[in-house]
């Protein structure tokens, strides 16, 4: 596992390491009850995260890998 | 006949037409049978993976835990949306090998990777251990819901042997074809449902999402945070870990990555899914609300709360609509389970019953048995009660203790031998199997364990013994295969030197 690819491990600490800190009521953010506000808002990041590195990923430019 | 009946009934049929239907133009092999002759783009991809995601689980046990059990419920879409983060790695790899290898199922992945038949049993056995109760889950499920939203007019019973004749059926004749075309009306038709539900219900009863929220926090706060012991921050990690890695080594998920027609169209669909995980959102929506409308659901009850809730709130042909959608998340995954089952049954044991089967036996012996297992699954519904419920509860953890050896594989150099892997497997599904029997936690031991450390997920402490047992195993077993060789050498050059 190479270069770029090292971002897939951000999610993992991003979410799971701070959930004792993060697991609370308030503040309310969107409407959602914290802990929930924290889970989505990693959900969404996840898919912008993958976004970029499927643009900086180089496998993805080779002709042949279809 | 009640309207809801009617539309439930129109879906059953269509979906039946469908997937008969998805065989036309095709013709049938086992490639073609298994994983749709790797042809599949990016949308259909999108909505297998995502099938296997939003089963009766979904409808039923999603908003059932929020109803019972909060905030716990909130790790169904973290470990599926961590799932998806690792599969943009993952899930390449493991194609491009079975495409080059011309691979069909789980089980001849690790026996070809590790150049061990015996591997690709065990792999097939422990895949099927986890599939079968899935299965069940997803008839019973049916059952309920179809029993449900035809108020009654239909048995539980009766409608989980129509729904399992039904996905029988357009399986055995149509494969991997048939799963996705009816994973095509699944999609749109569970989308709208659920997302309609998630933002009518809040706002038809308590004006909005935080009013909803707020009204829960005023009477049971507790419901919205982890608690501090039990089902803790430390089960929230290390079990959003554990099925984030197993999610992958489900034999049904791993046959869709095989599926797919090229590698882009699986990194691409790693960026979507994420957001699509966003739907579980409006389904806990709909067990708080429940939480304060329908109370005092006890137990497996809760897993009514969507449809109770649904029924006090609209008219039957609305609730049609939603049985229907209910129904389609129970076929649809059901139909890739025991597809994968069955494949992978096929090309580990009757391959190495029958060396020289050719195609065509193959594939009968594979529509044999999803008759099988189906049939299986089905007087397991009527008949299993606690083993069953116990082997649902293990599905993950068992699933997992194969993650080890694939990822080991997939790198250049593999550290891990057959007999370790085989070892590490072993082992740790044994050990998951006895401490969930013996219903053994770590204080069992400890008495003195603090809550952080005993509340942690059994299936992740044998993922640890699993790679431990599977490193030490390679080592000493490839130090004896060193050993015994530099011995013959010894041999040969003192032989050589007599005779010199």
């Amino acid at each position: 596992m190479k270069s770029v690819k090292i971002l897939l491990f951000v999610p993992f600490i991003g979410l799971l390491g701070f959930i004792p800190a993060a697991n609370r009521i308030e503040p309310y953010i969107f409407g959602l009850p914290f802990l929930l506000f924290y889970i989505i808002f990693w959900m969404v990041l996840s898919s912008v995260l993958l976004t970029v590195i499927y643009k900086l990923d180089p496998e993805n430019r080779r002709r042949d890998s279809q | 006949m009640n309207s809801a009946l009617l539309i439930i009934l129109l879906f059953l049929l269509f979906s039946l037409y469908l997937g008969i239907r998805a065989k036309r133009g095709k013709d049938m092999n086992m490639e073609q049978f298994a994983v749709g002759g790797r042809g599949f783009g990016t949308l259909f991809i999108f909505l297998l993976i995502a099938g296997e995601v939003y089963t009766t689980f979904t409808f039923l046990g999603g908003s059932g835990w929020a109803y019972s059990k909060g905030a716990a419920a909130y790790y169904v879409p973290a470990y599926i949306f961590l799932a998806y983060v690792l599969s943009y790695w993952l899930a390449p790899k493991v194609w491009r090998y079975a495409k080059d290898h011309n691979i069909i199922s789980q089980p001849d992945f690790f026996a070809s990777k590790y150049n061990s038949r015996g591997l690709g049993i065990i792999v097939a056995i422990v895949g099927s251990m986890a599939l079968v109760p899935y299965i069940v889950i997803q008839f019973k499920g049916l059952g309920i819901i179809v029993g449900e939203a035809s108020y009654g007019a239909i048995p539980p019973l009766t409608a989980s042997i129509i729904g399992a004749a039904v996905v029988t059926i357009y399986v055995m004749v149509s494969g991997i074809h048939g799963s996705a075309w009816t994973a095509l009306i699944k999609d749109f038709m569970i989308l709208a449902i659920v997302i309609f539900l998630g933002i009518y219900i809040p706002f038809h009863y308590f004006g909005g999402i935080q009013p909803m929220f707020e009204n829960v926090q005023a009477v049971k706060p507790e419901m919205l945070t982890l608690s501090a012991e039990g089902l803790s921050p430390a089960w929230f990690i290390s079990t959003v870990l554990l099925n984030a890695l197993g999610f992958y080594l489900l034999p049904n998920s791993f046959v869709v990555v095989l599926s797919a027609n090229g590698e882009k169209s699986i990194r691409k669909n790693a960026i979507t899914l994420p957001l699509y995980t966003l739907l579980l959102l409006f389904v806990f929506f709909i067990g708080f609300a429940a939480v304060l409308k329908i109370p005092g659901l006890q137990g497996a009850d809760g897993d009514l709360s969507l449809l109770r809730l649904a029924i006090q709130t609209f008219d039957p042909w609305m609730i049609g609509l939603i049985g229907a959608a209910g129904l389609l998340t129970a076929l649809v995954p059901a139909s890739v389970m025991l597809m994968a089952a069955s494949v992978g049954l096929t090309k580990s044991f009757y391959k190495v019953l029958v060396p020289h089967a050719t195609e065509k036996q193959q594939l009968n012996v594979s529509k044999l048995f999803i008759l099988l297992i189906s049939s299986a699954a089905l007087v397991l519904t009527v008949t299993g009660g606690e083993a069953l419920a116990m082997l649902n509860i293990m599905s993950y953890s068992l699933v997992t203790q194969l993650a080890p050896s694939l990822f080991f594989s997939l790198f250049n150099k593999n550290t891990v031998n057959k007999y370790g892997a085989g070892a590490g497997i072993i082992v740790s599904v044994l050990l998951v199997l006895y401490v969930t029997i013996k219903e053994i936690k770590i204080s069992t031991f400890l008495p003195d364990v603090p809550h952080v450390i005993n509340d942690i997920s059994l299936g992740f402490i044998a993922l640890i013994i699993n790679v431990i047992v599977m490193l030490v195993v390679s080592f000493i077993t490839r130090a004896m295969a060193v050993n015994s060789t530099s011995l013959e050498n010894v041999e040969n050059s003192s032989f050589l030197k007599r005779e010199g």
